[in-house]
């Protein structure tokens, strides 16, 4: 790699260059090549940020730093370290399918629904890179834009409500944040440089109102209970690609603002809330757990299940210990790519048959077995079952959990069953059976765009839970030094 | 005497002038606009290089400050004048004067910001009301226009009343119209303040708060918002409050920095309230212009906060608020006028399918006013969120910012009819002059809001 290259900045804002490229187009499939093209070469630049990454340390890489509003002490500064690496190449593959699963899909104002998918790659991967508060916040917000239009043009009959729903929460709680953002400039020295902030040992009484000012902004895109609920609208009624985007990328990024900033900035509150912050993640657990098991539209029960399987991460998180964090962390990745790919499904049958009630389904087994392939495989997963990603994940969060608290992991197990008991009930609904015969006609097979789609997040599947130390080599130095630097221990050795 | 400060006024005065004595011979509304419109830059460009500093013995200050308040009003002519190019309630006949009074405010305006005597403010503050108040009854044969500037004038008179008593009573205790003579007298006073001195510096709060639009004395403006015509709509909705609110910002400063608890609570009251009503009423409109107005109330209250800081800091974060709120508003404006009965809000349904540009400038703009980044609106919130912050009102703060998401839902609720409904309402052709005007509101708004720092 070439000196100096500012790999961040290009990955960050390749894809507002494809929006324009896309503008220029008049034809639907030159379109649609155009941000294939885009989404591709984006995930082919985005390769070198884990080849050469340096896994030894914790300290931000690939950094990139120019004044940008001088007479306030703002930066454009971008670098990733082990907390973020993992999410940018998330978000470029899962941008890929995006593309590739709407192709079809999306008829109607083709350009414009690639634009915005573009630009919520752009949004989405300065989140991740971005070092300077300001910077984040302004990606964290521009982020809704793109998302409000996705579900609200292309979605489903009730779009609008949700859209707007989806606006309204995430705007509430990310305002609240505005307040903490201003208030971290004036006590922490008046500069928005992440790093800097973290390294300051805040009074306790600013650090629990910090924790809840980050907390309402966190908390609501996680989503955590009891702020969930315009999740299952928006994903139910998101198109594919939104859903998949919401619940691969959206929802991550609340887990990972309490990683980059809860954690580091307000360490003695959170030890403090360490307790209702667990109990309320295996309240979301169960209680989500619940909820999916009643849910009779298909796309609305994975959008439930979201709920539940976040609560595992928030868990591992809140658990302040190592094989928690790293738990929490490597769960994110997963629930990307499970939910993922769960949402990648169903909207390949959606296209088919245009119904998304579990009682419209039946004996898919039969008439579309390579697409049951898949759905099984992903299925399992959901589960957690042994030699998947997510075993190894909830593992590491249950584990962590019972470093740290044995009277909340216990109900957290029974939300692994309980999983498993909704995944498999809907496996039995929609895969076994009789064919319902209303939908016979439109039960088509998948075909080899589809299964390109679905073939690399089935590789990682496995990939990570045949060799979880891969993914985890990134992130154990970077979850080390935060827990250290929670204790007040790496104070000295960072200046 | 050095009157170089008073270069850009004069200038603008003499083109004035010059604008009324030519203009009166010419019919064309193309030629009247270029001449009002170079007017502006010739004023604009002595505004960038004249030089500061002070004339009539501190009552005429120019600094950076007033200096960046005049540009906003020269901004805020320039784009209403450009909306107004070919709008049809303002009849051919009337164009020269429509023209000239807007002109003649702006003038006001400019000596509203520079003046530092309470006489001086006073009269050039008349001055900019008489012109609104014309400027707002000027569609003669509409009812709602006639009404509206008789209501404007009648409730506006009762205003200046209050501000005369204010000043008169001021006066009485400091025995000087000149703000900074005030201000060191009654820092130098001792005891508990003079109740005389109480009913000065509330009847001028609320005298100025009137002009500004700010709740509980907000009920004339959507009224008066409705009935002008809506390129006038769209010029007092900016320049008026800017030029009120600098005054409010001088006075609050000047003469009243030495005990801010006499007025600091009746500021926040009528800060949260003008935020809080000017919010819900908009919630619900399904008239636009009426929505603008109540939300321009609401955005006074934003800048309020502004107020709250003792400091340059917050003043300048107003001025940086009110000329991003310029574009914002006026482009919106624009929009409405481009559209085939554009007030009502069911005129924007699949306008996205039918005037995909005009949509999504509307759409940037609407954003921009609910405050997302990337773009400028945003800035603008901040910049006067983080000087409340500064200042130790964080709860004022937060109530603000929550007031904001609620402002959030009616910006959509345009939107909404925009992108997500499919009804297809027959094409109009836009004319290139609001093709133009919005543009150019559009692209500020986002060059503001990536690099803010080309202003501040």
């Amino acid at each position: 790699m070439v000196e100096g290259y500012p790999l961040l900045s290009v990955l960050t804002f390749l894809p507002l260059l494809g929006v324009v490229a896309l503008l220029l187009m008049s034809s639907a499939q030159a379109v649609r090549y155009t941000a294939l093209l885009f989404t591709l070469l984006e995930f082919v630049l985005s390769i070198p940020l884990l080849t050469d990454f340096d896994k030894a340390t914790h300290r931000f890489q690939f950094v990139e730093a120019y004044q940008w509003i001088p007479s306030l002490n703002i930066h454009y500064k971008m670098g990733v370290d082990g907390i973020s690496v993992l999410f940018i190449l998330l978000t470029t593959l899962l941008s890929v399918l995006s593309v590739t699963v709407s192709w079809r899909a999306i008829v109607q104002k083709v350009k414009e629904f690639y634009a915005m998918i573009l630009l919520m790659e752009t949004a989405m991967i300065g989140i991740f890179c971005a070092m300077d508060l300001f910077l984040f916040y302004i990606f964290w917000e521009a982020m809704l834009i793109p998302m409000f239009l996705l579900i609200g043009i292309w979605g489903s009959s009730n779009r609008v409500y949700a859209a707007v729903k989806f606006v309204l929460f995430t705007l509430a709680g990310s305002v609240l944040m505005l307040i903490g953002v201003i208030a971290l400039y004036f006590q922490g020295g008046k500069t928005f440089d992440i790093q800097q902030l973290s390294l300051m040992r805040y009074p306790i009484e600013f650090q629990y109102w910090l924790f809840f000012a980050f907390f309402a902004a966190f908390a609501v895109k996680v989503p955590m209970f009891p702020v969930h609920t315009w999740l299952p609208d928006a994903h139910t009624e998101a198109p594919t690609a939104g859903s998949v985007i919401l619940a691969g990328v959206l929802l991550k990024i609340g887990a990972y603002g309490f990683l980059r900033f809860s954690l580091p900035m307000c360490p003695d509150a959170t030890r403090e809330l360490m307790l209702p912050m667990q109990v309320l993640s295996v309240v979301a657990i169960i209680y989500g757990a619940f909820v999916t098991l009643m849910q009779t539209d298909f796309k609305r029960l994975i959008a439930y299940s979201s709920v539940s399987h976040m609560g595992f991460v928030t868990l591992g998180i809140f658990s302040l210990n190592q094989q928690g964090l790293e738990g929490g962390l490597l769960q994110m990745i997963n629930h990307g790519i499970v939910t993922g790919a769960i949402f990648l499904c169903i909207g390949m049958i959606y296209e088919r048959t245009h119904t998304r009630q579990i009682e419209d389904y039946g004996g898919l087994g039969r008439a579309a077995p390579v697409y049951v392939f898949f759905y099984t495989l992903f299925s399992l997963a959901a589960i957690g079952f042994p030699g998947t990603n997510s075993f190894i994940g909830e593992f590491l969060v249950l584990s962590g959990a019972f470093k740290s608290n044995y009277a909340v992991a216990i109900p957290a197990i029974f939300g692994i069953l309980l999983g498993t008991g909704y995944m498999v009930w809907l496996y039995y609904r929609v895969v076994l059976r009789d064919i319902n015969p209303a939908i016979k006609g439109h039960l088509q097979e998948i075909g080899g765009r589809e299964i390109l789609t679905l073939i690399p997040l089935l590789l990682l599947v496995f990939y990570i839970g045949l060799q979880p130390a891969v993914p985890l080599s990134f992130v154990q130095v970077s979850i080390k030094h935060l827990l250290l630097q929670m204790d007040g221990v790496a104070l000295m050795g960072l200046r | 005497m050095d009157t170089s400060a008073l270069i850009p006024e004069m200038t603008f005065g003499a083109l004035i002038i010059l604008y009324f004595s030519i203009g009166l011979f010419i019919k064309g509304r193309y030629l009247l606009t270029a001449m009002a419109l170079g007017s502006c830059m010739i004023t604009v460009s002595f505004l960038i290089t004249a030089p500061y500093g002070q004339v009539f013995g501190g009552a005429f200050v120019a600094d950076p400050l007033s200096q960046s308040f005049k540009f906003v009003f020269h901004v805020c002519l320039a784009l209403s004048l450009l909306i107004s190019l070919r709008y049809g309630i303002i009849k051919d006949g009337q164009f020269f004067e429509y023209v000239l009074l807007m002109m003649l405010a702006t003038l006001a305006m400019m000596l509203v910001a520079s003046s530092r005597d309470l006489i001086p403010l006073f009269l050039s503050i008349e001055l900019m009301a008489l012109c609104s108040y014309l400027l707002t009854g000027l569609a003669r044969d509409d009812l709602r226009s006639n009404e509206a500037g008789l209501k404007y004038y009648l409730l506006g008179t009762l205003a200046s009343i209050t501000l005369l008593i204010g000043i008169s009573a001021l006066y009485l205790v400091t025995g000087t119209t000149d703000i900074k003579a005030i201000g060191e007298f009654l820092r130098a006073q001792s005891g508990a303040p003079n109740p005389y001195e109480y009913l000065g510096i509330i009847a001028v709060l609320i005298a100025l708060s009137f002009k500004a639009g700010a709740v509980p004395f907000h009920q004339w403006s959507p009224d008066v918002y409705e009935g002008a015509p809506t390129t006038v709509t769209a010029f007092m909705s900016v320049g008026p409050k800017a030029a009120s609110l600098s005054a409010l910002g001088a006075v609050l400063y000047g003469a009243f920095g030495g005990d801010p608890e006499v007025w600091v609570n009746t500021l926040i009251f009528i800060a949260v309230a003008t935020m809080a009503i000017g919010n819900i009423l908009a919630l619900r409109q399904d008239n636009l212009k009426r929505l603008l107005a109540y939300s321009s109330i609401a955005h006074v209250g934003y800048m309020m906060l502004g107020l709250l800081a003792p400091s340059q800091e917050g003043l300048s974060a107003i001025v940086l608020y009110m000329l991003i709120y310029a574009f914002m508003n006026i482009g919106a404006f624009a929009v409405v006028l481009s559209i085939q009965e554009g007030e009502g809000i069911n005129a924007y349904r699949g306008l996205a399918s039918t005037n995909p540009f005009m949509a999504l400038c509307m759409l940037i703009l609407l954003f921009s006013l609910a405050g997302i980044p990337p773009f400028a609106g945003f800035i603008a919130k901040f910049r006067v969120f983080m000087a409340a912050i500064h200042a130790g009102y964080t709860v004022v703060a937060l109530l603000g910012i929550l007031f904001s998401v609620l402002s959030a839902y009616y910006y959509l609720r345009i939107v909404v009819k925009m992108y997500f409904d499919t009804t297809e309402l027959p094409h109009s052709l836009v004319p290139i002059n609001l093709n133009i005007a919005t543009a150019t509101a559009v692209l500020a708004v986002c060059l503001l809001g990536i690099g803010p720092s080309l202003l501040i």
